[in-house]
């Protein structure tokens, strides 16, 4: 995604990059323990961020658009694919 | 099509799974999980990003750009010595003159096996992995395990990726940054001088150029 985005011209590898450094930096100086799920957290904090700064998403959206996805989880059965808007999914989501 | 109906399928559940209190519902992904769809379908529904675009792009580093950069140029620097002088000396340009670069600015240096000395590579702080010419790492390459322990006991790691390294061999492991990233050339295999560059290409493999293999010959390739 981030790739796609740099690619497109929404933000240079130099922004991602010392944006990216940055985040790791601050965290390690916050002594957290440096394994992989903290490296997608940051990496994922940073392009929210980056997002946000480009006028590209904003924070409320994202955060809206979160919530729809998990409520999505919710209502969906086991076994089928998890969509934000299924079809009819308005009138049996489940109480 | 999504013709599902939720408030029929209770009764009708097939009971490949074992549910509990009837939460036949999906499992709520991470926190994590969920923002990166948040963040990827808006892009989609704005237009900014392609999906199929997205999917292309994790193919093309998974299979295209892959490993087969990396093998290319070592295959080349195996046939061509002049070449392989470059790479070793300033492997960014070397790299550029087969037409791969980073799309993260990033300089590259080729280190060299040899019969006396054997290169591994690992970035101890975040999963920092030459991309242009090996594509995305391996999930072990990101572990906590492999980052800490192939520096304080690399010959420990490599026996367990099968590889016995004899005890006159000097192991030297690289650091790799956001900065700087490595590349293994590994050794031309034996009985290989009949092989063209691109059969050679074909044996080099991923592990062999992070250093945790070598790069053999199979029987069938070897002339008799």
């Amino acid at each position: 995604m981030a790739v796609t985005l740099a690619d497109r011209g929404y933000f240079s590898w130099t922004e991602w990059s010392a944006a990216l450094g940055d985040e790791l930096r601050t965290a390690t100086g916050r002594g957290e323990p440096d394994d992989g799920s903290h490296y997608y957290r940051h990496w994922l904090a940073v392009l929210e961020r980056l997002v946000a700064a480009k006028g590209l998403a904003d924070p409320q959206a994202l955060r809206l658009r979160k919530e729809a996805w998990a409520e999505a989880y919710r209502r969906t059965p086991h076994g089928k694919p998890v969509e934000l808007h299924p079809s009819g999914a308005e009138e049996s989501r489940p109480r | 099509m999504n013709d599902h109906q939720p408030a029929h399928h209770h009764a009708e559940h097939h009971g490949a799974h074992d549910h509990h209190g009837g939460h036949e519902h999906q499992a709520v992904p991470s926190d994590l999980a969920l923002r990166v769809k948040a963040l990827e379908s808006l892009l989609v529904d704005k237009g900014l990003v392609d999906p199929a675009g997205l999917d292309a792009l994790v193919d093309m580093y998974e299979h295209k750009i892959g490993p087969r950069n990396g093998a290319r140029v070592v295959a080349r620097a195996w046939v061509d010595s002049a070449y392989k002088k470059r790479l070793l000396t300033d492997g960014t340009a070397a790299i550029a003159e087969l037409g791969y670069g980073g799309t993260q600015g990033e300089h590259m240096r080729v280190v060299e096996n040899t019969p006396a000395v054997h290169n591994l590579i690992v970035c101890t702080l975040c999963s920092c992995y030459p991309w242009s010419v090996l594509g995305l790492p391996p999930v072990w390459y990101k572990s906590a395990a492999y980052r800490s322990r192939a520096v304080i006991d690399p010959r420990g790691v490599l026996r367990e990726f099968g590889l016995e390294l004899a005890d006159n061999v000097e192991v030297r492991v690289w650091d790799s940054t956001a900065e700087l990233r490595y590349l293994v050339l590994p050794e031309r295999p034996a009985h290989s001088e009949h092989l063209s560059e691109d059969e050679l290409a074909a044996l080099v493999t991923r592990d062999a150029m992070v250093g945790v293999a070598t790069v053999t010959i199979p029987p069938a390739a070897v002339q008799s």
